[in-house]
């Protein structure tokens, strides 16, 4: 069984997970190579938010394989260190921490040991400044490094979260509806921003805007009522009469 | 390196308390020692002694504010630290008293006598050295809330429920304390101290001392929370305050950060204890009342969470008030108290601090905005 985990970045095999009997997810398998980008649509209740929480280890599932890198057991793993193994993930509601300036924000995310003493002694080097300014200036928020992040714009929120992400230097990236309330513009933006990511990192990507996932241009799956539905191209799957009928039938 | 991360650790407002904190505890004592009564500058034995207390609780309300202003966690149980480490150095004093008790037993408390016990219990022992007594003022309280924290934590137990359990925790302390069997003197308490380190303990000049002690200590406490509270570690609690699950999905082990927070107050309030015992003269279980960790919480509300010159004029400024009140109008002190917290919740939820920093700066600051967006979500926790 876990042969089929050899050389994947992440591996899900037969996941079901039930809450009060209701089956979030069933029997869902899915593949991700190192370096792949891929969008996961469905309607809502589909299951998407579920599958980030058991990747991200906030769900146990009750059966099925979790995979990291074809052999690390995500299911025995809690948040913390699933986060350290370089798993990063973005909320569907832009959480990023109000009380702090978006710099700190940015600092807090940094890669760095996450221990409360080291912490506690923590100083922070040229090497680490240097990486805030750049990834400030990725997010384009350099001007507003000062500002508390809870003055920041919703749009800007969005992606000061996905500078936080990537201040993680994870190798998968799950980003769940990014652009959830965002001009067309930034969602324009947040694509481009999305794809360079994606030319160094694998990103799986969960979207409502069916523009969005258009402009990411990249393999697509379609969940449905926990397992999936259809996997391939957007034009493929939205041709697909199964992927029709679940969208349009009711 | 760690006297540049103390000293480094203090902004402008934290360099003038720390200052005024050190010139109090040469001031106060001169002024009761040196200058002679009638003297506008004479300090009475009484005020200063009521004033060292003062500064006692003022370094509880900083131990509370560390843990609920900072991380969210509101305790409604750290008058239990701040009773063990009272206990520990009560237990001191007691065999301080050696022959000179009603019952001059040269080893056994007057109260252990009055039981009819033999021999001295396995805990009472090594309380004779004052090095070994002061150890037990911050290791019995550090280590509870390191059993109850790590327990507690690792559970994820947040919120209302873990104030619960804090408040569970006080009074499941106040009933054993109050059993006789327990060997802390039961319901009397520890008390008839008459040395402490050698010098009597009613003497001006020990007084005087004690004050200063208390006043430098809740210096150092202030020092050393303030290095925390500006740390990475400080803003890591900030962030677990605000949003704990995003922090735990950044790679944080929240529980870790929590314990070390947490731990570290319980032993702050369990020294705040140690130096109240021997100035107020006595230590009982009334101490581990629920009702005194929620004045506390009151005391920092009042002056101020999430800022750390907040929590100590809380504690004067309602102390003060309560030692007025009870003078006056004895009845209506517990109103007056709740009142005040109804107004403070509603009105000023940044407290003393927050008013000042509106009326004097005359705009919000960043910093203190921080903490007005920390307070919602803390309250919601």
């Amino acid at each position: 069984m876990t042969d089929k985990a050899e050389g994947s970045l992440l591996y899900l095999d037969d996941v079901s997970v039930s809450f009060d009997g209701f089956r979030a997810i069933n029997r869902l398998s899915l593949v991700l190579e190192p370096g792949e980008m891929r969008a996961i649509i469905g309607p809502n209740g589909a299951g998407k938010t579920t599958m980030m929480d058991i990747i991200t280890g906030k769900t146990r599932p009750d059966t099925g394989d979790v995979l990291f890198d074809g052999s690390v057991d995500l299911t025995r793993l809690d948040e913390a260190a699933i986060a350290n193994l370089g798993i990063g993930r973005k909320f569907q509601k832009p959480t990023v921490f109000e009380s702090h300036s978006v710099e700190d924000n940015i600092a807090l995310a940094l890669k760095a040991r996450r221990g409360a003493f080291a912490a506690l002694f923590h100083r922070r080097s040229s090497v680490e400044q240097g990486r805030i300014d750049a990834l400030l200036e990725t997010i384009r928020l350099s001007e507003k490094r000062d500002l508390l992040a809870a003055r920041l714009s919703h749009g800007q929120k969005q992606w000061l979260e996905i500078g936080m992400l990537l201040a993680q230097e994870p190798r998968l990236l799950l980003v769940d509806e990014p652009a959830a309330g965002m001009t067309d513009a930034e969602t324009a933006e947040t694509a481009i921003l999305l794809k360079e990511i994606a030319r160094t990192q694998s990103v799986v990507v969960v979207e409502h805007d069916m523009t969005f996932v258009r402009a990411l241009d990249v393999k697509v799956t379609v969940l449905h009522e926990g397992s999936v539905l259809a996997e391939g191209s957007l034009d493929a799957v939205s041709s697909n009469p199964k992927v029709i009928e679940v969208y349009l039938g009711r | 390196m760690i006297t540049t991360f103390l000293i480094d650790s203090l902004d402008r407002r934290g360099r003038i308390v720390v200052g005024l904190l050190v010139a109090l505890a040469l001031l106060v004592p001169a002024g009761n020692l040196l200058v002679p009564e009638g003297n506008v500058f004479h300090v009475s034995t009484y005020q200063l002694t009521l004033c060292g207390k003062y500064l006692t609780y003022a370094l509880l309300a900083l131990s509370v504010d560390l843990v609920w202003g900072y991380c969210g966690i509101l305790s409604l149980g750290h008058g239990a630290f701040f009773a063990l480490g009272g206990y520990a150095m009560g237990m001191y004093l007691m065999r301080q008293i050696g022959t000179r008790g009603v019952y001059a037993d040269p080893l056994l408390p007057d109260f252990m006598v009055f039981l009819n016990w033999k021999e001295l219990p396995w805990f009472w022992q090594g309380f004779d050295m004052a090095w070994y007594a002061l150890l037990m003022v911050v290791l019995v309280p550090g280590l509870l809330a390191l059993v109850f924290g790590w327990l507690s934590f690792r559970s994820r137990v947040t919120g209302v429920y873990l104030s619960i359990i804090t408040q569970a925790l006080t009074y499941a302390l106040l009933l054993a304390f109050f059993r006789n069997d327990m060997g802390f003197g039961g319901n009397n308490g520890l008390t008839d101290f008459k040395d402490i380190l050698g010098y009597p303990i009613q003497a001006p000049g020990t007084r005087a001392a004690l004050f200063a002690a208390s006043a430098l200590m809740l210096a150092i406490g202030f020092v050393i929370a303030s290095a925390v509270v500006r740390s990475k570690l400080g803003k890591v609690l900030v962030a677990i305050r605000d949003a704990e699950s995003r922090t735990r999905f950044i790679g944080y082990r929240v529980e870790h950060y929590k314990l070390f927070v947490w731990t570290l107050s319980a032993a702050m309030a369990g020294i705040a204890g140690a130096l109240y015992v021997p100035q107020v003269g006595i230590i009982n279980p009334s101490e581990f009342d629920p009702a005194a960790s929620i004045e506390a919480v009151i005391w920092v509300a009042v002056g101020g969470r999430g800022t750390l010159v907040g929590p100590l004029i809380g504690a004067v400024a309602v102390n003060f008030g309560k030692t007025w009140f009870t003078g006056v109008l004895p009845e209506v002190w517990l109103y007056a108290l709740g009142a005040l917290f109804v107004v403070v919740t509603l009105f000023l939820p940044r407290g003393i601090v927050g008013l000042w920093d509106k009326l004097v700066t005359g705009r919000a600051k960043p910093a203190v905005e921080a903490n007005g967006a920390g307070r919602q979500t803390g309250e919601a926790a």
